[in-house]
C-alpha cells in the first residue's frame, strides 16, 4: 500500500475529491496546513508596523492506496489541483507497511 | 425641586453618564482584540476592572478629593463628601442634582485609569495593576480632576478656574493623565519579551472595529455631556465631536496609504479615537470648521507619532502615548488657536484675535498635568515593583497571560476541546489554578 499526500490550494479541494471520487475512492482526510515553497507569502501592515507573513494557508489530502493504483492516483490528484500559477502544492507518495479498519478489524488492502 | 432645575437638562447628563460608562467596556476591546489570543482576556479584564475599583473609590473619598470643597490653593477637595455623605438630595451642580453630576464624572475617572492598560499589554501582573488602578485614581487622577474640572466662581481647581485653561471635556485631565502614566509605566515595565522581533500582529480587528465603535457612541456622552445641559453648546460639542473624529479618521488613513500603501481597518479605528482625543478638549470652545483642522492635524500627527516607539526602543505596547499623550497635547494646544471666544466659553484663540494669551494658558495646562501624572505614576509603577512585582514571569509572558493571571482562555474554536477534561469540581479547580499560580510566583 501507499500513502499519497497532497498539499493543495484550499480551493481546489472540490475538484480533487470528485477526481478521486471519479477514481473510485472512497475515503480520505483533509487537515488544514500552512506553508510555504516558492510562492513565499504577504505583507501586512499594522499601526505602520510591517510583517511578512510566510505561511499562506493550505490543505493537506492524504489517501491510502494499493500499490498499482499509486501512480495513476498521483496524476489524478495533480491534474484537478493545478492551476498553472505560483502555489499550486505538492504531491508525494510513501509505502504503508500495514492498514486497520477500526470497526471490522480487517487489515491490509482489504481495509482501504 | 429647588429654582434653577432643570429635568431635561438631568436627564441628558443621566444619558451621557451611562454613554460614558459603556466607554469602558468599548476601550477593553479596542484593546482587546489589538493584543495576541493569548493575552485577550487579560487586556479586558485590565479596563474592567476599572469599573470595579474605581467606583467603590468614587463614592469612599473620589467624589470628595475631586469636587469637595477646594482645600487650599485649587489643589484638592476637601473631606466633606466622604462617602457621599452630606449631599442634600435638592442640591444642584448647575442646573442639574450633585448626585447625576457625581455619576457623570465617576465614568471619567474609570475610564482614565483603563486608558493606560494598553501602554503595559501582555505582561502586568493583575493584582498589581488593580492596586495601581486604586493608588493612581487616588493621587493623580482625583487631584487633577479638581485641577481642571472644579469651578466654584473662581475658588476651584487652580487650572480650570484659577487660571482659565480651557479643557471643556478632559484632554488634559483624562487624555493627557493617562497618556504621560502609560509612558511612565511602559519605562518602568519595559519591554515585552520578542518586542521589535516577534510579530504581534492584532489577534481580531473586528473587535477592534467593534470597541472603537463603542467609543465613538460613548463619546458623544463624554463631549456633549460635559456641557453639563441640554443646549446650543451640547449641540455644537456633538457636531464638533463628529466632525472632528471624520476629518482625523480621513488624515489618518490618507498618511498612511501614502506611508505604507494601504487603507488598513486598524488605522481607521484609530484615526477616529485620534480625532476623538484631541477634539475632547476643544470640542466646547471652537467652531466646525476649527474642529475639522483639529481633527485632520491629530489624525496626521498620531500616525506618524505611533512609528517613533519603535525608533525608540519604547515599548508603548497599544499606542497610549502615540494616541491619547500626543492627540490630547495636540488638542488642548489647538484650543490656544481655534477657540472662537463665543461658543460655550469667552476665551479667543490666536486666529480669532485673543492674541497668545490663551494659547500661554493651554500651555500651563498640558505641562502641570503631563509632568505630574509622568513623576507620580513613574514613583507609583517603581514602588509597586520593587515590593510585590509588576510584570510576570518571563515564562507565563511567552505562553500567555491569560492562562496564568486568569485561569481561562478566551476563545474555544476546537471540536476537541484542546484537550479539556473535567479534572475536578469547580471550588477545588480554582484552588488549583491559585495552587498553580503561587508556584508560578515562586519561582
Amino acid at each position: 500500500m501507499k500513502l499519497i499526500t497532497a498539499v493543495i490550494k484550499p480551493h481546489r479541494l472540490d475538484e480533487v475529491k470528485d477526481a478521486l471520487q471519479a477514481f473510485g475512492v472512497h475515503g480520505l482526510t483533509v487537515t488544514e496546513a500552512s506553508g510555504y515553497g516558492r510562492q513565499r507569502g504577504h505583507t501586512e501592515v499594522y499601526r505602520g508596523a510591517e510583517y511578512t507573513v510566510d505561511l499562506v494557508p493550505k490543505l493537506r489530502v492524504e489517501i491510502l492506496v494499493e500499490d498499482e493504483d499509486a501512480e495513476q492516483l498521483i496524476e489524478v490528484v495533480v491534474k484537478a489541483a493545478r492551476t498553472g500559477k505560483i502555489g499550486d502544492g505538492k504531491v508525494w507518495s510513501v509505502p504503508v507497511e500495514t492498514a486497520v479498519r477500526v470497526r471490522t478489524g480487517e487489515r491490509g488492502p482489504d481495509a482501504l | 425641586m429647588p429654582d434653577g432645575f432643570s429635568a431635561g437638562d438631568t436627564a441628558f447628563v443621566f444619558i451621557s453618564a451611562a454613554l460614558v460608562m459603556v466607554m469602558t467596556p468599548g476601550l477593553a476591546f479596542f484593546y482587546g482584540g489589538m493584543v495576541r489570543v493569548k493575552s485577550t482576556l487579560n487586556m479586558l479584564a485590565m479596563s474592567f476592572i476599572s469599573l470595579a475599583i474605581v467606583s467603590v473609590l468614587w463614592v469612599l473619598y473620589g467624589y470628595s478629593l475631586a469636587f469637595g470643597p477646594d482645600a487650599g490653593a485649587g489643589l484638592i477637595g476637601n473631606l466633606d463628601f466622604l462617602g457621599m455623605r452630606g449631599i442634600d438630595l435638592n442640591a444642584l451642580t448647575g442646573s442639574i442634582p450633585v448626585t447625576a453630576f457625581a455619576a457623570f464624572q465617576l465614568m471619567f475617572a474609570i475610564i482614565t485609569p483603563a486608558l493606560i492598560s494598553g501602554a503595559i499589554a501582555d505582561r502586568a501582573r493583575f493584582a498589581s495593576w488593580s492596586l495601581f488602578v486604586a493608588l493612581w485614581a487616588s493621587v493623580v487622577y482625583f487631584p487633577v480632576a479638581h485641577w481642571v474640572f472644579f469651578f466654584d466662581g473662581g475658588q476651584g481647581g487652580w487650572l480650570g478656574d484659577r487660571n482659565g485653561v480651557i479643557d471643556f471635556a478632559g484632554g488634559t485631565a483624562v487624555h493627557i493623565n493617562a497618556g504621560a502614566a502609560g509612558l511612565a509605566l511602559a519605562l518602568v515595565l519595559g519591554r515585552r519579551v520578542g518586542f521589535r522581533k516577534d510579530p504581534m500582529r492584532p489577534h481580531s480587528l473586528p473587535l477592534v472595529m467593534l470597541g472603537s465603535g463603542l467609543l465613538w457612541f460613548g463619546w458623544f456622552g463624554f463631549n456633549a455631556g460635559s456641557a453639563l445641559a441640554a443646549n446650543g453648546v451640547a449641540g455644537m460639542a456633538f457636531v464638533n465631536t463628529q466632525v472632528a473624529t471624520a476629518a482625523a479618521m480621513l488624515g489618518w488613513l490618507a498618511y498612511e496609504r501614502l506611508r505604507h500603501g494601504a487603507f488598513t481597518t486598524l488605522g481607521a479605528a484609530s484615526g477616529a479615537v485620534a480625532g476623538l482625543v484631541a477634539i475632547t478638549p476643544a470640542c466646547g470652545s471652537v467652531s466646525p470648521l476649527g474642529a475639522i483642522a483639529v481633527g485632520l492635524i491629530a489624525g496626521v500627527a498620531c500616525a506618524a507619532a505611533i512609528g517613533l516607539k519603535y525608533r525608540l526602543g519604547l515599548d508603548d505596547s497599544l499606542d497610549v502615548v502615540g494616541v491619547h499623550l500626543v492627540g490630547g497635547v495636540i488638542g488642548s494646544l489647538l484650543v490656544g488657536l481655534f477657540a472662537t471666544g463665543h461658543v460655550g466659553q469667552s476665551a479667543a484663540g490666536l486666529f480669532y484675535g485673543g492674541g497668545f494669551g490663551q494659547l500661554g494658558r493651554q500651555v500651563l495646562g498640558v505641562a502641570a498635568v503631563l509632568a505630574y501624572s509622568f513623576v507620580l505614576s513613574w514613583l507609583l509603577g517603581t514602588a509597586i515593583q520593587k515590593t510585590i512585582g509588576f510584570r510576570v514571569a518571563e515564562d507565563v509572558e511567552v505562553s500567555g497571560i491569560d492562562q496564568a493571571e486568569h485561569a481561562e482562555s478566551a476563545y474555544d474554536f476546537s471540536a476537541l476541546g484542546a484537550g479539556l477534561a473535567r479534572t475536578a469540581p469547580a471550588p477545588a479547580a480554582v484552588a488549583a489554578a491559585t495552587a498553580e499560580k503561587t508556584e508560578v510566583d515562586a519561582r
